[in-house]
């Protein structure tokens, strides 16, 4: 085994910093109720520090209400993240016990879940949960979580029914088989175990790409709102008045968009180094996953 | 060839029952309908009879019923925003979405096929790396803020450009034959530049992933061996091959052409089918939001089915099965 300090060193600059920075952006925003100077809400002088520009004193500047906008970036950035890395958590549970059992099954359960699944996908998901979140409007932050949780596993489903079917054909499944064990010992002990690493790998990448579709939904007023108002949120509100006070609009955005090219950054350099073979086809995720069912179903 | 076709046909309408039953059960689930909002000057009767009127009154599986028969037959309701039937509202903005998008489509193709091809080419050169990176980078911009950005620096910082719309919404009535059009140019591109960036980067690392799986392939040896240039290795030889993917891509994007990006056209003020699905959620305006649901799944579904044929038309393999 090897250490992982050693890995990391492996790794190509880009990558490192790129990972350095996540970690730093975690850090900051989970420590936000220690390290912020002060409440996300709190509205420090209405009179006198309205709209100022980035200073020593408020470095990312305040905003219409002179709530500081550091610790207003901090603290969204700590909704942001804790949103996206729950919702992909949620889909990668569903997605993975839906492949599992699609897999394990077989037969007609097979083809109809994968059928469904068909639907959808169908659906473009962005209109999908604007329509959620307009007809529910106001939809609670744990509620919102459940939506983009619950709208995202559709890709995870395919991917686990994939590596399980794999999997499944493997002569230790059919000596447990044969040992006597049900589909359910054979789907947990078994295959699970085996699907695993690739949905631990999806599931940490699609956080960034789920982080732009909150602060979406948020920047069209209907994902995360005050108090817990998320970058996108801040973006939005930052976006309204934006001509004079750019650093509104600039300080939010930066971040999302920081958050957004890492986690791309590693995924890329983790793509190619989990599979070698071909530098380019595994980078797409979703889209070769579909090309593969495309194909895979061609052959 | 034709049995894949009915196959795929069959697979379709599935899809596009499900997804209807899906649009159905949100409405119905959904707190409230068209006629609970607040007024002093609705009494419960009126409110009673108006919801009779559009037959919320009857049981549900009559309703889900007749929601079936008349999306069957083209009827998708009356938009209460607009105060005409749904099927004319997005009649009337789908030409705005299919102009910015027909455009912005072809633009990032064109420019992202060539990229591919170009980073692949020279991947092991700095330009290469350099292309890669660049994408990468603009691969990972979400959408309305590259939209603002440009918005700020073109519209507020150096303002030669117009900030939203489609024309100029005092004086373009006034305006000869050419400042009309150069007024439309105007405000087409913005929108047409965030567009074409975001997809250009897409299709860029698509084309290229498509053409470095192709690389190590039979004939491509084949071909370095009997000394054909590394430019027509991939320009050439690869290339074809990395097309088929694309197929799958387009039929991906089709989607995007009829259904527009939302957030761009929001930021960009650009009336297409985008902006009409969110002023009609602002107003919760029912029938128009899963009309938009519907069209919009029903565009995804046609896309693949589209691509599926496609596919099986350029590539044997798939067809003499």
């Amino acid at each position: 085994m090897t250490s992982a300090r050693a890995r990391f060193g492996r790794l190509d600059a880009g990558t490192r910093v790129a990972l350095v920075v996540l970690v730093v952006i975690y850090l900051a925003a989970f420590l936000a109720p220690v390290i912020a100077p002060y409440g996300p809400t709190e509205q420090l002088d209405i009179v006198g520090l309205k709209n100022q520009a980035p200073s020593f004193a408020h470095p990312f500047g305040t905003d219409r209400f002179s709530r500081d906008l550091l610790s207003r970036v901090l603290y969204g950035t700590l909704v942001s993240l804790s949103v996206a890395t729950l919702a992909v958590l949620v889909s990668a549970v569903v997605g993975t016990l839906y492949g599992l059992v699609a897999a394990t099954a077989g037969g007609v359960v097979d083809v109809v879940l994968m059928r469904a699944l068909d639907a959808l996908l169908s659906i473009p998901r962005v209109l999908l949960l604007i329509a959620i979140l307009a007809l529910w409007d106001p939809v609670p932050l744990w509620m919102l979580v459940v939506l983009l949780g619950i709208t995202g596993w559709f890709e995870v489903a395919r991917l686990v029914r994939a590596e399980a079917l794999a999997a499944r054909e493997r002569e230790y499944v059919a000596a447990a088989r044969s040992l006597g064990a049900t589909g359910v010992r054979i789907m947990f002990r078994h295959l699970l175990p085996n699907v695993l690493a690739p949905v631990i790998v999806t599931t940490a990448l699609n956080v960034g790409n789920v982080i732009v579709l909150e602060a979406g939904l948020s920047f069209v007023g209907i994902g995360a709102r005050e108090p817990a108002a998320s970058l996108g949120t801040m973006f939005q509100d930052g976006t309204e008045a934006f001509a004079g006070t750019w650093w509104g609009a600039l300080f939010p955005g930066g971040v999302i968009v920081t958050i957004v090219l890492c986690f791309n950054v590693v995924g890329d350099a983790l793509r190619s180094s989990l599979d070698p073979r071909q530098l380019g086809a595994a980078r797409l995720g979703t889209h070769t996953a579909h090309l593969r069912v495309a194909s895979a179903t061609a052959e | 060839m034709r049995r894949l076709v009915a196959v795929r046909l069959l697979h379709a309408v599935v899809v596009l029952l499900v997804v209807a039953t899906v649009a159905f059960l949100l409405i119905k689930l959904a707190p409230g309908d068209p006629f609970s909002y607040e007024s002093t000057s609705l009494t419960a009767e009126v409110r009673a009879q108006l919801r009779a009127q559009a037959g919320y009154d009857r049981p549900l599986l009559e309703q889900y019923g007749r929601f079936l028969g008349n999306a069957v037959r083209g009827d998708l309701g009356y938009s209460q925003l607009l105060r005409v039937p749904v099927t004319k509202a997005i009649a009337s903005r789908l030409p705005n979405t299919l102009l910015l998008m027909s455009l912005a489509l072809s633009l990032s193709f064109a420019f992202g096929m060539l990229l591919g091809v170009f980073g692949v080419r020279h991947r092991d050169a700095r330009a290469g790396r350099v292309t890669d990176r660049a994408t990468l980078f603009v691969y990972s911009l979400p959408d309305f803020w590259l939209a603002l950005m440009l918005l700020l620096l073109f519209a507020y910082w150096v303002p030669v450009l117009p900030a939203g719309g489609m024309v100029d919404p005092v004086m373009h009535p006034y305006m000869g034959p050419a400042e009309a059009l150069w007024d439309r140019l105007k405000h087409l591109i913005l929108p047409l530049t965030t567009l074409t960036l975001l997809l250009t980067a897409y299709i860029v690392r698509y084309q290229r992933a498509a053409l470095l799986e192709a690389l190590p392939a039979d004939y491509v040896r084949t071909a370095r061996a009997k000394g054909v240039s590394e430019g027509a290795v991939i320009g050439r030889h690869a290339f074809r091959n990395a097309l088929l993917p694309m197929i799958t891509l387009a039929g991906l994007a089709f989607p995007l052409l009829l259904g527009g990006a939302v957030f761009v056209e929001k930021v960009f003020s650009w009336p297409g089918m985008g902006m009409l699905v969110l002023t009609a959620i602002s107003v919760r305006d029912y029938p128009l939001i899963m009309a938009a649901v519907m069209v919009a799944a029903a565009m995804v579904t046609l896309g693949n089915l589209l691509a599926d044929i496609a596919y099986a038309w350029a590539d044997p393999r798939i067809r003499t099965r």
